[in-house]
């Protein structure tokens, strides 16, 4: 009882301020270019599902392919720089400048860099760039995550730098690499979208653009029911990503 | 035949200051030396400086056993937990060039000597304590170490669990007999398991006394209830004291 109770909580809440914004709107007389009530927003959203649907896969391409390059760099850069504590010291604070820029304020820059030609490198550079991060830094935390007597147990058996970071380091750190990815993911799809609104009308046809386009044309309905399958793009994705770092942990802790 | 000695070693540690020593010890080969001392007498530094896993700050330390020779066990089973059973008993060997298959055929061999006959794909979270210091130890016997080093290895286990290991030790030691040095603070294990215990003073842990201990090994049964072992239990534990007493 309390489990359907727990799963219904979310929805009947959604549906409860669903139903308040259509009677406000529909009592208050509030413009349409103002803000539509959620009943014509669904028109816009099953009128334009196509269009939406394809603009959401290009952004969520994105986001993969960004998530992808992050995974590569951050972890292939954590190893490296792990091999020595002098060198940890040194690049450490370049990563945190990295994450503590906002992805706007780097976006013109990059876009001149990729080429006005290649606008979808740009966004893919950018979204890799905040998702890099999260995924660097869990995996160098991990790496030094190894037990200790496991460490010595390799000092004493001879073992190879390179046998003890796959062997021991790199295993060691699989729960930090599985959160940083988690938050990565997050991130790349926010970086994604935030880039997308960098390089505007020139760029990738994604859901940003979709919202930019819309708003440009006062259809705030169409900018709504964009806003609404980005929101679902993210909660779907999350609840994946969340199921993910579940079962790796389960393979990895053996239970 | 000394398999490693420590001749003179102390070692300082930044905050706390000597740890140990100065400090003399020569492990023969097939010997099995307890030492027994208050916690933070250096038991385990000792053990470390053995090993090789650390040097002292002043002294010698000799190490016959080359690299992949010496094992350790330590208090907690130390095991990796995204590996079964047989990848972590196989590890050492793999670590030292031996082939995968061959090192997974000798891996479960070794948890066959230690009693763990069926759990070779098991995941150490799926193991109970006394079965994981178990595949601990089979990853020790795995190589055929000259030197066995034993750092308090049954302290987190229960009474019939830690006795039904102090057998087993005994009868694997009793195969290639490795030189073992074992750490612990239980007197009864110490005289149980040892040819000779050396009684350390708290820190810095120096030498109090050093016991010999006859009787054949493994332990005959009812060996603790001999008078004689009492009596050595009795006599170490009243130097234990004395060490202790300011």
């Amino acid at each position: 009882m309390s489990r359907i109770a727990d799963e219904l909580a979310p929805i009947v809440m959604l549906a409860l301020l669903l139903a308040a914004w259509e009677i406000a709107c529909r009592a208050l007389n509030v413009p349409a270019y103002f803000l539509p009530p959620p009943s014509k927003v669904a028109l816009a959203m099953a009128a334009d599902l196509p269009t939406l649907v394809a603009a959401a896969w290009r952004t969520l391409s994105v986001a993969i392919a960004a998530l992808l390059i992050a995974s590569l760099v951050g972890q292939a850069l954590a190893v490296v720089v792990g091999l020595h504590p002098l060198l940890e010291r040194a690049v450490r604070p370049l990563a945190s400048i990295i994450q503590v820029t906002p992805v706007v304020a780097i976006a013109p820059l990059v876009l001149i860099w990729a080429g006005i030609d290649h606008p979808e490198r740009a966004i893919v550079a950018l979204a890799a760039l905040v998702a890099f991060f999260p995924i660097f830094s869990g995996a160098l935390t991990g790496l030094h995550a190894a037990d200790p007597d496991l460490e010595r147990l390799f000092d004493l058996y001879g073992a190879s730098r390179w046998q003890r970071v796959m062997r021991l380091r790199l295993p060691s750190a699989v729960p930090f690499l599985l959160e940083g990815h988690k938050v990565g993911a997050g991130l790349a799809i926010i970086g994604a979208v935030v880039a997308e609104f960098g390089a505007g009308s020139g760029g990738v046809r994604g859901l940003a653009w979709q919202i930019l386009d819309a708003g440009n044309k006062l259809q705030t309905d169409r900018m709504i029911a964009a806003l609404a399958v980005l929101g679902a793009m993210g909660v779907a994705l999350h609840a994946i990503l969340e199921a993910v770092e579940r079962a790796g942990l389960t393979w990895w802790r053996g239970r | 035949m000394s398999v490693a000695a420590l001749i003179g070693v102390e070692v300082d540690y930044p905050d706390r200051g000597r740890a140990l020593g100065p400090f003399t010890l020569s492990v023969a080969a097939g010997e099995i030396v307890a030492l027994v001392g208050p916690s933070g007498c250096g038991k385990s530094t000792a053990l470390r400086l053995l090993g090789g896993l650390e040097q002292p700050r002043r002294g010698e330390v000799v190490r016959a056993p080359g690299r992949g020779e010496t094992a350790v066990v330590f208090q907690a089973p130390t095991l990796a937990p995204w590996l079964s059973a047989t990848a972590n008993v196989a590890l050492p060997l793999q670590l030292a060039g031996v082939r995968r298959d061959e090192a997974a055929r000798r891996a479960v061999e070794a948890l066959v000597r230690v009693g763990l006959k069926g759990a070779e794909a098991a995941r150490p979270a799926q193991l109970s304590g006394g079965m994981a210091m178990r595949v601990s130890l089979a990853r020790a016997l795995v190589t055929e170490p000259k030197l066995l080093l034993l750092d308090e290895p049954f302290a987190a286990l229960d009474e019939i669990t830690r006795r039904a290991l102090a057998d087993d030790v005994l009868g694997l030691w009793a195969g290639a007999q490795p030189g073992v040095v074992f750490v612990t603070h239980n007197v009864e294990e110490a005289v149980y398991m040892a040819s000779r215990v050396v009684v350390m003073t708290p820190g810095p842990g120096r030498i109090a006394a050093e016991v010999m201990i006859r009787g054949p090994k493994p332990r005959p049964q009812g060996f603790r209830t001999t008078p004689e072992f009492r009596a050595t239990v009795e006599a170490i534990s009243d130097q234990l004291a004395e060490a202790c007493a300011p």
